[in-house]
């Protein structure tokens, strides 16, 4: 005996969800492909200065090593108002950017430490008293190649 | 015997897992490109055992920022707009001869005598206060860049053609995408010989305070 169900007039049939995953995972994807990983956040106040003649440093090869500068941001109150540095993740003093240049150059093969580019994050108006202390201490550690990072004006 | 069926794997939180994923990246990763101004800083001598070179006055083009961000160029007040002009008659006047003792057939200047003698041996000495902003500072060496720049946008422009700036090619040079190593070797000469014409002298002294 056989039973036939009818089906009632006007009911949809459920759309299926089995492709769902496969477009999360596109997006996953390419999310993973076009970005890179934030490598710290930030304690100091980061708004670059305004340029125009510029030239575009690749963030995912190895050779560029960042130096941050700036006011200390909500919730750093006690480093001051005046302009730091932040290497990696925290305050500094000028006098411990020699460690730090050591420390990059030790996680880098030697061939690619020649070639190693400074890039300067500094908040726009902070002064240029600490810029020229960076500027020696790279002098001394003969790290020469410096970029001042900057945005290009909005029109 | 009967056979016992598999159960199907339910995949119905796989979307939800692949989410999650999906969540973390667009949080912990940028998107930004950096752009950024290069220059070169000069190298660090402890003793100064040989005196530094003597150059004349003419071949120096002095800009000095103070404190408060106003510009002296050559002793005169300056605004920021006027900067690159000023620096590119000054690079480009070609009054006399250069390193090698050529002369700068290709410089459009005025070729006064007071000023530089060649784009090889003029010299951009750029000096700031202590506590000049670093956003004056970049905006001016800013400027002064763009006034190379575009001396070597024309010199390219008149060698290799319409639309072969110096900023297109070095573009084409470093992006890491083009493969094409004859391109890139051309390229290489071309923008080296720009920047033997052009070569961008910029001095940045160490501050003082005063």
């Amino acid at each position: 005996m056989a039973k036939f169900k009818k089906k009632k007039d006007g009911e949809l049939p459920q759309a299926s969800t089995a492709a769902l995953p496969d477009i999360v995972f596109m997006l996953l994807f390419f999310f993973m492909t076009v970005t890179v990983m934030k490598d710290n956040s930030l304690m100091v106040e980061n708004k670059l200065p305004e340029a125009d003649d510029i030239e575009k440093l690749n963030r995912k090869n190895d050779r560029v090593m960042y130096i941050y500068a700036g006011k200390p941001v909500a919730g750093y109150e006690k480093f001051g108002t005046e302009s730091v540095l932040q290497l990696n993740d925290k305050i500094a003093q000028p006098s411990e950017l020699k460690q730090y240049i050591h420390a990059e150059r030790a996680l880098r093969p030697e061939e690619i430490i020649p070639l190693m580019v400074t890039a300067l994050k500094v908040d726009r108006n902070s002064n240029m008293g600490l810029v020229a202390d960076v500027k020696l201490a790279l002098r001394k550690e003969n790290m020469l190649k410096i970029s001042y990072l900057s945005v290009k004006p909005v029109e | 015997m009967a056979k016992r069926s598999i159960p199907e794997v339910n995949a119905g939180s796989m979307a939800d897992i692949a989410f999650l994923l999906l969540i973390f990246f667009l949080v912990t990763t940028t998107i930004e490109q950096d752009n950024g101004i290069t220059r070169k800083l000069p190298r660090w001598e402890p003793d100064k055992v040989t005196p530094p070179p003597v150059i004349k006055k003419k071949n120096i083009f002095t800009v000095v920022v103070s404190k408060t961000g106003q510009m002296l160029v050559e002793d005169e007040l300056m605004e920021l707009k006027d900067l690159k002009k000023a620096a590119m008659e000054f690079i480009d006047n070609g009054g006399g001869l250069g390193t090698e003792g050529e002369k700068c057939d290709y410089c459009k200047g005025a070729r006064n005598p007071e000023s530089s003698d060649h784009p090889s041996k003029a010299i951009i000495s750029l000096k700031n206060d202590r506590e000049t902003k670093y956003g004056t500072f970049v905006s001016i060496q800013n400027e002064l860049g763009a006034a190379y720049t575009e001396l070597r946008n024309r010199e390219a422009e008149r060698l290799y053609g319409q639309g072969n700036t110096y900023t297109s090619m070095n573009a084409i040079f470093k992006d890491p995408k083009v493969k094409d190593a004859a391109l890139k070797d051309k390229l290489d000469t071309r923008l080296k010989k720009l920047k033997k014409m052009y070569p961008q002298i910029i001095s940045e002294a160490e501050s003082k305070t005063n």
